[in-house]
């Protein structure tokens, strides 16, 4: 595994950790996406989305501390501005739309 | 700063290495919750969680790791917007569900809105407080204040 690490750039004595917490933001991105797919309804997807903007935070997160970079760290102020508008204009939409 | 700074840069990237790991956590334990639990409101409970404490920790993490007044402010920025909007937005989500009846009463354990709305309590919508409710309350015969549950 640390084989893959180096390979991926990824060096140090905790690029086994890194990769690690790679693995399971790919998977929860997974699930999240998965549920997104399925609905049934779009509150559900809503709230699914909400969910990935949190495993992209983390992802880039993630990316700033490893190579110590502060070139990704405006795109978690965007992530977090952009999933509260779109999700309370969805929210807004979906009450009006039933009724 | 470099990042090479002796004993203590190793235990500030040991302790940003454990605030990031247990946001990486939150964030999957979420995932997990967001596709396993049957409504939208329990989907709501889980995907809350991280969005306020799972981005808390990784900020931390990321401003131990880099360690630079910019990093520092920018990772405020993104905590202090997090804590502000994130319950706001899961707030309307969940009044959107209830109101247009995506709520399984089944699983409710108590229904606190159910009185304001008789018959069919999700579909029939939650009255506005303020002036919208005034006409309603007019058609409905008797309801006052002590009909609401009391805890």
């Amino acid at each position: 595994m640390s084989a893959l690490a180096t390979q991926l750039g990824v060096t140090g004595p905790t690029s086994v950790l890194v990769l690690l917490a790679g693995a399971l933001l790919l998977a929860a991105a997974g699930c999240v996406v998965a549920r997104a797919v399925v609905g049934p309804t779009i509150l559900d997807r809503v709230v699914a989305l909400d969910a990935l903007v949190v495993v992209l935070v983390a992802g880039f997160g993630l990316h700033a501390a490893v190579t110590r970079s502060t070139a990704t760290l405006p795109i978690l102020v965007v992530l977090a501005l952009v999933g509260f508008v779109g999700s309370v204009s969805v929210a807004r939409f979906a009450a009006k739309d039933t009724q | 700063m470099s990042p090479a700074e002796g004993p203590l840069g190793t235990v500030l990237d040991v302790l940003s290495a454990v605030c990031l790991g247990a946001g990486v956590l939150l964030a999957v334990v979420a995932a997990l919750g967001v596709l396993r639990l049957p409504d939208v409101l329990t989907r709501l409970h889980a995907a809350a969680k991280p969005q306020a404490l799972g981005v808390v920790l990784v900020a931390i993490g990321v401003a131990l790791a880099v360690r630079t007044p910019a990093a520092f402010g920018v990772v405020t920025l993104v905590v202090v917007f997090q804590l502000v909007t994130a319950p706001v937005a899961a707030h309307m989500v969940g009044r959107a569900a209830y109101r247009t009846g995506k709520v399984r009463p089944d699983l409710l354990l108590l229904d606190e809105l159910g009185d304001l709305a008789p018959g069919e309590a999700p579909e029939g919508g939650m009255p506005e407080a303020g002036a919208a409710s005034a006409d309603q309350d007019a058609d409905r015969p008797a309801e006052p204040g002590d009909a609401r549950p009391r805890t």
